[in-house]
């Protein structure tokens, strides 16, 4: 079940890309505690189809992801599923960073002056890593922040809480579909912490296998049951 | 925050009413004032704003809810870009408080939600597709669904519990409410009047709503 693939250390503030196929999983692996890991989700053979974040949300009634929770696309599909979570609650709701939040928390960090020590936003790490496969600020769409907590009150003020995530915390994602991941390090825009310092983050490939009739995340709820039928008829042949 | 404003329909230099289900489009220059009047009551109005010059910078929900720490929206809103630039400022609202978490109905999420027989029913997604072939404003902007994004739920009640629970509640509108921003640069507006009938967001009964535009300086 948990065979691993390959293992790469990405540092904080850096930022990744790959296609995970259709059974595989990715374990992300939270090495120093305090990591923030923004993600986008696309269908990699048509990458109209992305992560979106409303339809996940409404379609399980939650605000957060954990495990049991699925990341659907527009088109009704099951990108990946959240099978297991030491962390309980990641982030859906408050974007990345961008340059000009960067700098006005944490000051100026370029390459001249800090090598790769730099600074660089969530936003900017995803932009590189979309330019990669051709896509840019139109693909770039509300995205999930593992590892990070962020609650709302009754009357919707948000408060971001501080380690929601320590050093060895874990969350896996299978893959449902083949998909594009597009990975950001860099720490979440709300979080109040005046030194830049986002947490290294070890990513574990793993074969899993297609989600089993009794799989967790498919039987959450009667929605991912549907949303399983769309992804699997979508692999039909 | 409930206010009210004291601008008059017979200065309007638009007024129409979009009919229950339909799309509607249009441009708002910087500095005029847009309203959108919830004419029977308890009707979710999806929409969208583009930068005009430059589609590629739209509204972005993260940003919004980012930048003003709070998840609902209201007078004093400011509706940003993915740019990280205002588009519009909510200036008026009999409502109190808006959704930009639920995102628009469409018939691919209605047969998760609902049911697989589902897809054939009217959906704020097809709407969106229809307007982006047809009106003028869409098309010289090369404007597609990779530019469909998070959209604002006008009238629309999506309460997020502390624990983070999220529900499609009985709406919190009437008729006569209305919603009223201020154009921060020349602004894209893309609406759905949602046809949905399987929640509540339009009281099961989707119905009319009246877009006005002011201008100012004229």
């Amino acid at each position: 079940m948990n065979d691993i693939l390959w293992e790469e250390r990405i540092p904080g503030g850096n930022h990744w890309s790959g296609i995970m196929r259709r059974g595989s999983a990715l374990r992300l692996t939270d090495l120093e505690g305090g990591a923030n890991v923004s993600a986008l989700f696309f269908n990699r053979e048509e990458k109209l189809e992305r992560y979106n974040m409303p339809d996940t949300l409404k379609a399980q009634h939650t605000a957060f992801l954990t495990a049991g929770n699925v990341c659907y696309s527009d088109m009704g599909r099951v990108l990946c599923s959240v099978i297991h979570d030491s962390v309980g609650w990641h982030d859906t709701i408050c974007g990345v960073s961008d340059a000009a939040l960067v700098e006005q928390k944490y000051g100026k960090a370029n390459f001249q002056s800090h090598r790769n020590e730099m600074v660089r936003s969530g936003k900017d790490g995803l932009l590189i890593e979309l330019g990669k496969w051709g896509m840019g600020k139109r693909d770039l769409v509300a995205n999930v922040n593992f590892f990070s907590k962020v609650t709302a009150d009754d009357d919707g003020c948000l408060q971001f809480h501080a380690g929601n995530s320590e050093a060895g915390s874990t969350v896996e994602l299978r893959f449902d579909m083949d998909v594009l991941v597009v990975l950001s390090t860099a720490p979440h825009p709300l979080d109040p912490g005046p030194q830049y310092k986002p947490a290294a983050v070890m990513l574990t490939a793993l074969h899993a296998g297609l989600a089993a009739p009794d799989d967790l995340c498919r039987n959450a709820c009667p929605q991912n049951q549907r949303g399983f039928i769309n992804t699997e008829r979508y692999y039909a042949s | 925050m409930l206010t009210t404003s004291n601008l008059l329909p017979e200065h309007a230099i638009l007024d129409e009413t979009c009919p229950a289900g339909e799309p509607w489009m249009g441009v708002v220059k910087k500095g005029q004032v847009f309203r959108i009047l919830d004419l029977e009551g308890n009707q979710a109005v999806d929409t969208l704003f583009y930068n005009a010059d430059d589609p590629e910078e739209r509204y972005s929900a993260v940003d919004t809810i980012q930048r003003q720490g709070r998840l609902y929206l209201t007078t004093g809103s400011v509706l940003y870009s993915t740019e990280g630039n205002p588009l519009l400022t909510i200036v008026a609202d009999t409502c109190g408080r808006h959704d930009t978490l639920g995102g628009a109905c469409a018939a691919e999420s209605n047969t998760v939600r609902y049911a697989l027989d589902k897809r054939p029913m009217h959906s704020c997604r097809d709407n969106f597709m229809h307007a982006l072939a047809h009106c003028n404003c869409a098309l010289h902007r090369n404007m597609t669904k990779r530019d469909i994004t998070a959209n604002i739920n006008f009238f629309m009640n999506v309460p997020v519990t502390p624990d983070g629970g999220l529900t499609f509640a009985d709406g919190i509108s009437a008729p006569g409410k209305y919603v009223e921003m201020r154009a921060e640069m020349d602004v894209v507006v893309l609406v759905s009047n949602c046809p949905q009938l399987n929640n509540p967001c339009n009281a099961y009964n989707p119905t009319p709503v009246r877009m006005l535009v002011w201008d100012l300086q004229g």
